[in-house]
This record gives C-alpha cells, structure tokens and sequence, in this order.
C-alpha cells in the first residue's frame, strides 16, 4: 500500500518488513486487492515499467502490465522471448480445481506446499498462491494452451510427487512449452498493440539506482556489444534461477545469476541461496566433456518403479535379475508415497544406494526407473500416450529404447528455491525493484514440490506482479533520465568490468573455471554437506576465482558479438554467490528440505530440523568485494498449521 | 574420435563470409555435437583465436535456439535439433560441412548465428488470441475432444527453430506458420480471429520475404517436431475461406446506433 511506499520498517533486525496483510490467512490477499490504490487508465501510458526475463514470469508480467495500460520494456538474452527456459518444463502444473473429485481444495494445496517445503515458507505467500493457481488453468486455457483431456472433452489431471491427489494439469510432457507459448503469444499480441517493446539478445548487465529507488538498467546488445541504458518507473527481475552454479544442471546454457546478483551487489537482499533442489529424475552423466544434464519428468514415477540391485556390483542385466533381488528403496522405505516421495527425498536416497556401491550403469551413478509392470498392466499404447515424449527423448540421447530396458536416472541440480528476498508485495529490499518466478525466493521453502514452479512463475506474472507494481506506482516517484549521472556512473562500472575480462588475456576457457567450481559445490555444497566441507569449498572457490582473474581466456572485441566475454562474465558472478551458498549452508545448522547436514540427522538418516532456532529465511547482504556477506532474519511464524516432522513414511 | 570441420565464418551482417577448416582429436563418442564444438573453442582459446559463434540454450531439443546446418541438413541428417546429435553417428575421421541457415529473412549475425526476429513478426501478426488476463471461464465449461486436442497439439508443439525455412528452397515459412494457425484455429477459443489470424499471418510471412510452398516437403522432411505437410493444406484452405468469407465491415453503422 502507498503509505508503506515511503520510509522502511523493518523487523527490528535491519530487515524490512515482510508487509504482510492483517486477517485471517484466507483473506489476506482479498484485503490487500481491496485497498490498494490504482492508477486511472488515463495516466498509465505515462508510466514505464522494465521487465527483465521473458520466461513464464517475464512474460506473465510484460503482457499484463501492458494490458493494463503501461509502457513495458522486456529484455531477455536468447534471440527471441519464445525460448527462455521455461520452456524445458515438462511434466505440469499444479491447480486445487479439484476436478478428479478428491477432496481437494485450496487448503490442502497449501498445506502440501508448505510440508513438502519443510516449513521453511511464508504461510501467506503460499496461501496466496494456492488461491490463484485455478486462475492460471483458466487463463491458460483461454489462452489456447491444450491441455490433455479426458474422453469427455474435459480437463485431465494426474499425481505429482508429495502429494495423495491428482491436480497437476499436463500437456503432454511439454506442460512448459506450451504454458510458455502462451504467456508469449500474449506479449507478442501486446507488442502488436504497441504497448511492450521486447529487446532479444539484450542482457542485463547491472541495475540504476536513483535517491535509493530501482530507475533503470544497464544492459549489453549481444549482437553488436553496445552498452545500453533503460530508464522506467519499476524494474521487474524474472530472471530465473542460479543453478547452473553447479555446471552441470538441467538448466539452460544460458541460465545464469548475473542480473539478480548485480542488483544483490546494489543492495538487494539475497534470501536462502543454500535451498537448491537436485531432481532425482536426470539422465546420469556419462563423461567429462559433458556440458549440461537432462531432466526426465518427475510425472514418469506415476507408472514407473525405481529399484537397483540388492548385491553390489551386479553384472546382470536388468531383464535378468528377479524381484526377490530387486531392491524397491523409495517403496520399502516411504510405503505410503512409494516412488512418488518429494524430490529432495527421492534424490538423497538415490545417492544413499549409489554410496552403497548398489548404483548401476558406467559410473556406478544411476537407478532404474522400470516401466515393466506398467507397460504389462496399461498396455504399451497407454504409457505411449502418457510419456511418449519422454521415452523419445530418452532413446534420443542415451540409444537404449525404454519400453525394452529401464531407464536409467540420477539426481541431477534443477532449480532454486533460493533469491532475491521479496515481501509480500515481492518487492525486494530496493525500492522499485521487484522480483519475481524462480528469481525470488517467496514460495517453496526449502524444497519446491513438483509442478509447482509453473504454478508460482504464473501466479506471480500474471496475477500478483501487476497489482503491487501498480500500487508501487501510486507515488509519483519523479521523472528520470537515462542522461542521469547515476546511470553513467554503472555503465562507466559495467565497461571497467567487461574490460578486466578481456585484459586478463589467458588461455583458458570460461567453461573450463566454471565446471571446475560446478565440481566443487556439486560435491560440497550438493545432496549433503557438513561443515568442514563447507569450508573447503570456500577456500576452494576463492582459490579458483583468483585463477579465473589470471587466465580466463575471452575474445578481445567488446563492442562485437563476443560470446566468450558473455560466458565469462556469467562465470565470475557465479564464483561470488557459491561462495556465498556455502556461507548459507554453513550457518543453517539443521537439515530441512534440500538442504541436508550431515551433522543434523535422525537415527535413520532423515532431515533433523531445528524450529527452535532457524524456522526463518536467511536474508544476506553483500559484503563488499573483500568482506564477508552479513545475515539478516525473518522469522516465519506458523499461525495455520503446526510444525510437524516431515513424513511419507 | 577425429574430425575435420569446415566452418562457416563471418563477422558480422556487412561482411563476406567464407570456409575455415580445422580439426578436432580425442573427441569422446558419446559427446554431442555441440560438446564437441565446445572442445574446438577450447583448443581456439587455448592458442588465443577467434572462438567460433554458435548459439544454443537448453541443449534438449526443445528451447529451438540451434541454428545449424550440419552436412547441409538443417538441424543435421537425423530429424532432431542439432544439440541431441552425437559424434557416436558419425565416421572417425569424417569431415563434417557446418553452415549457418541461408535465408534472406534470416540474415547472419556471426558465423554460425542468425537473426530469426522475422518469425517473432509473424506472430505478432495474428498468432495468438486476444484475451486479457483476468477473470476466464471454467475451462470444462468447452469441452475439447482428445482427438482435437491431439491435432492441435501436433501442431502447437513447433519450436520455432526455422529449420523448416532453411531447408526450403523457396524459403518459405509456411510450416512453421501452419503450425500455428492449425494449432489456434481448431480449438474453441480460436473461433473469433479465425479469419483476422490467418490473413494477419500470410501477410507478414510475405511482407517478411518468405517464399511460397510450392510442395517440396523438405521443410517437414527436417522439422526436429516432424510437424506434418497437414499444416500446410489447413492454412491454404483457412487462408482462401477467410478471403472468400471477407465481408466488408460495417462498423460506422454499428457505433451509429
């Protein structure tokens, strides 16, 4: 609301606050549309907004915001806004429509979302976005997204990880293309209308800050190098998220840190940057050349069983080996969630059989995943309807045909729960600079259930963003120029920065110095970590940051297309957040959701959290180059739903 | 494995362009062949030359961003974007032709990178349906058979690489245009810019400089989707009703009242 617009308050601990609505939590957000204040139709033409990001978030967001009137600038690096990463999403999105009439409501979706995060989330938020989430099918499918239905025409939904009902809406396994393609078509359909103008091949490369507020971005034309400034009453980041930290993820090649890391860098608090999610469902890895990992919907452990051999090193091959020597591991040991146990479970326990020596294929890193019941059972036409894609797309890369031989899957890095911290408004520490989609932090504590990214990057794009940007731009907030001392200082900073790459003239490429440091937090700061790990990590990346800044190799032009520069410049903000991942994994002393230390266990190997002490978000600030990031907290309060063990035994 | 490459180099849009040969050793089989382009700018950096440009996102076949010609099959010989190519396919010692598209819509940007903006243009002329966000109907409020679903879909699923386009020898985008009005067209919620959507669209591929289809069925031949010819038929026949159905409007009249 506009009087918070003006002086910060904060918790008390030098975090601003959360500005969460009064009420009860199911009228929260209700409360907050009704009171917030509007701009007339008239006067919205006249304010500007700068989307950065064109995924299911930037796009969302672009589109409506240019609906409703505003002048809207969207950026995005690939070389046009149809191929930002959402669009590798496969297996659904999730909706409390209840249309398999099961009992489902708003209330469970959010109680799922909330445990299946180890209660490391905001109650609001999440209310918030289960409430919406019926919303984005409809949107969707007015958008002409065709979702898979049933014989009768209507809708089709199916289970998803974590959860005892089906309300994940599916298109095929391209659930994200097609979701994608329709938040694209409406930024297109506004492009035509003249309302958004959409920059491809355009990165952000730092964020303009004006008497404290966000006023613009500095960005770079990847095809001619020019170094560009925008100017706009808000700045949006949906920029995704930062697991290619890891090298090896299931994220694009492009998908990287750099704009949510420079506006860290300018005073943006970066929330819970240790809560990665490793998705158990991942072709293994089969060589060091190898560049980036692919996933393989979590919706195939619906009909597909995971197992790996009782003896260890078993030569055998599958076909060969009986039940009674088959080890069920996720069935034997969650019986009630069985195959379908949330991902971060699924993957540790993966890791746990393959520590045990019982892994399978080259590396010893793999499972089975066996769709031989369900192939016997359904018939092949049935699994055909439901994953042919994915089987396709298995045979394609690995040349074994899965309708005759189980797959093979290992956990590989898929997502952040992590960043930018953002209130309830998702507005992030600087004023005027937003956060929104897998960029931000709100919604998924420390563990993301399945088909729930699409749901919160929509919810957040088309039905959140565009009502808080509006009440942000309330206040007149003044007219700025790109002609601003401000924006000239950045860019002056932006060039002293492409320019240091360059001129450290080595001979080693920046994909080199990025899977080295990818190795390094995948073993460190991955599946499992433990102090001392920690600190070696740290010691290790900084140890590869100064080789970096000896011998990384970029092509001289800045002012040409110069992908190596683009690469190395991506790399050298990701040595700054591992670094600062460790720093978070290192101070949550309790294991929860993704984030599992080795020292904080159960007798049996489960997650030992410590509501005691960290039932809150750890928000850090930037240092400065040669100090140390300094935490701030938020403590989550439950008011709703009692903090339990988490469960699918 | 061992390879020779020809390498398509250019610098910019104004430049001429021409072929560089190299060679790559010690290349793991089970690389891909993007992987393997990877290892060439390795050893490029390594002796501090101009790394090849080449553009790729997700490296899964779905986000469209490849852009090769490989051996003069765009997308390459097999029907799958040039990222899910292995060396395991090819001959130890082969020398392999790589080429950016070659299309007077598509200009190049460097090397192996073209601009493919024209394709955004095309959607921007008619691909979509024009509905805000905001408050929608149930959606089993319109039913959709699964057999209309799965036409649709067949056509949605178009990843916009431009394949199709680089393989005709028209040049012609009316695939990859196809593709979408099918996809809109057939459902529910395309019915009231049917006709706007079609004529919008056929009038930007041309404007575009797109050529006509004049049959050859390459386009579909390499499209890494396998998007069908049927494409094609649908928005000829969509194309020539929406001309026939063309009424002139009587919209002073209608605010008359």
């Amino acid at each position: 609301m506009s009087e918070m617009n003006g002086a910060t308050s904060t918790n008390g601990n030098g975090l601003p606050d959360a500005r969460i609505p009064d009420g009860p939590l199911s009228q929260k957000w209700r409360t907050w549309l009704d009171a917030h204040h509007l701009v007339g139709p008239r006067n919205r033409p006249g304010r500007s907004v700068i989307v950065v990001g064109t995924g299911l978030a930037g796009a969302s967001a672009a589109a409506t915001l240019a609906e409703q009137g505003y002048k809207v600038k969207s950026f995005c690096f690939q070389d046009s806004p149809r191929r930002a990463h959402s669009i590798a999403a496969q297996g659904g999105i999730n909706a409390a429509k209840d249309y398999a009439n099961e009992g489902d409501s708003i209330q469970r979706l959010f109680y799922d979302t909330i445990k299946g995060g180890d209660f490391r989330s905001r109650e609001a938020n999440v209310w918030r976005l289960a409430e919406l989430s019926a919303n984005i099918i409809d949107q969707a499918v007015a958008q002409g997204v065709p979702f898979n239905r049933e014989y009768g025409g209507s809708l089709a939904t199916r289970s998803f990880g974590g959860v005892l009902v089906q309300r994940t809406f599916y298109a095929r396994g391209q659930t994200g293309q097609q979701l994608l393609l329709g938040a694209y078509s409406a930024l297109e359909w506004q492009v035509k209308a003249g309302n958004v103008e959409v920059f491809s091949k355009h990165e952000m490369l730092d964020l303009v800050k004006v008497d404290g507020r966000a006023r613009g971005i500095i960005v770079r034309d990847l095809e001619t190098g020019e170094i560009e400034r925008f100017a706009a009453d808000a700045v949006i980041l949906a920029t995704g998220g930062y697991t290619n930290v890891y090298y090896l993820s299931t994220n694009a090649m492009g998908s990287n840190v750099t704009a949510t890391w420079r506006a860290h860098r300018r005073g943006a608090l970066f929330a819970n940057p240790c809560f990665t999610q490793i998705h158990p469902t991942c072709i293994p890895q089969s060589g060091d050349y190898q560049s980036k990992l692919t996933l393989m919907s979590e919706s195939l452990r619906n009909d597909g069983r995971i197992w790996v051999p009782r003896k260890p090193n078993e030569e055998r091959p599958p076909a060969e080996i009986p039940d009674a020597e088959r080890f069920y591991f996720l069935e034997e040991r969650y019986p009630a969630f069985g195959n379908l146990a949330p991902r971060d479970i699924a993957s540790r326990a993966a890791k746990h059989v393959c520590d045990d020596g019982l892994g399978v294929g080259g590396t010893g890193r793999g499972v089975y995943l066996d769709f031989r019941e369900a192939i016997a059972e359904q018939g092949r036409d049935a699994i055909e309807g439901k994953y042919g894609n994915l089987f396709d797309m298995y045979a394609k890369i690995t040349g074994d045909d899965p309708y005759e031989t189980p797959m093979m899957i290992y956990p590989a890095p898929h997502y952040a729960m992590g960043g930018l911290w953002v209130d309830y408004e998702l507005q992030t520490t600087i004023e005027g600079l937003f956060a929104i989609g897998e960029a931000n932090f709100s919604d998924h504590g420390a563990n993301r259930l399945g088909a729930s990214a699409l749901m919160q990057a929509l919810a957040d794009g088309y039905f959140i963003v565009p009502h808080t940007v509006t009440d942000y731009m309330t206040v007149d907030h003044g007219d700025v120029s790109t002609e601003d001392a401000e924006f000239g200082r950045v860019q002056d900073e932006v060039e002293e920065r492409l320019q240091a790459l360059v001129d450290v003239d080595g001979t080693i490429v920046p994909q080199e110095f990025h899977r080295e440091m990818g190795m390094v937090m995948l073993d460190k700061c991955g599946m499992s970590r433990d102090a001392e790990g920690l600190k070696e990590a740290i010691a290790e990346i900084r140890r590869i940051k100064a080789d970096f800044w000896e011998n990384v190799r970029v092509d001289p032009g800045i002012e040409e297309l110069n992908q190596s520069l683009e690469y190395a410049n991506r790399v050298s903000d990701f040595l700054e957040l591992g670094e600062l991942m460790c720093f978070d994994a290192l101070r949550r002393e309790e294991s929860c959701g993704g984030h599992f230390r080795e020292e904080h266990q159960t007798e049996d190997g489960e997650a030992l959290r410590d509501d005691e002490d960290f039932a809150s978000v750890t928000a850090w600030g930037w240092g400065g180059e040669d100090g140390e990031p300094v935490p701030y907290d938020e403590h989550l309060e439950f008011e709703n739903v009692e903090l339990a063990t988490r469960s699918y035994k | 494995m061992r390879f020779n490459l020809e390498i398509w180099r250019q610098f910019d849009r104004e430049s001429n362009g021409h072929f560089e040969s190299f060679t790559v050793d010690g290349i793991d089989p089970e690389s891909s062949f993007l992987e393997m382009l990877d290892q060439l700018n390795a050893q490029l950096g390594r002796e501090k030359q101009r790394m090849v440009a080449f553009d790729s996102d997700c490296r899964e076949g779905i986000c469209g961003t490849c852009s090769l010609v490989i051996d003069g099959y765009p997308q390459g010989p097999r029907q799958v974007t040039a990222c899910q190519i292995y060396m395991r396919e090819f001959t130890d010692g082969a020398t392999i032709k790589v080429e950016p598209y070659r299309n007077s819509a598509f200009p190049v940007m460097r090397d192996l990178i073209t601009d493919r903006s024209a394709l955004d243009r095309v959607i921007q002329a008619g691909g979509y349906i024009s509905t805000k966000t905001g408050p929608q109907p149930d959606p089993n409020s319109m039913p959709v058979s699964p057999e209309t679903q799965k036409e649709a879909f067949d056509a949605a699923i178009c990843i916009g690489c431009g394949a199709c386009v680089a393989a005709c020898p028209n040049g012609s985008a009316m695939l990859f245009t196809g593709a979408k009005v099918k996809h809109l067209n057939l459902l529910p919620q395309g019915q009231p810019e049917r006709t706007t959507r079609v004529i919008g669209m056929v009038e930007q591929m041309d404007a575009e400089g797109f050529g006509g289809c004049t049959n050859y069925g390459e386009c579909s031949r390499v499209c890494p989707q396998e998007i069908s010819l049927d494409v094609i038929g649908m928005l000829n026949r969509e194309y020539r009703k929406a001309r026939k159905d063309e009424q002139p409007a009587h919209r002073a009249k209608m605010t008359a009242q």
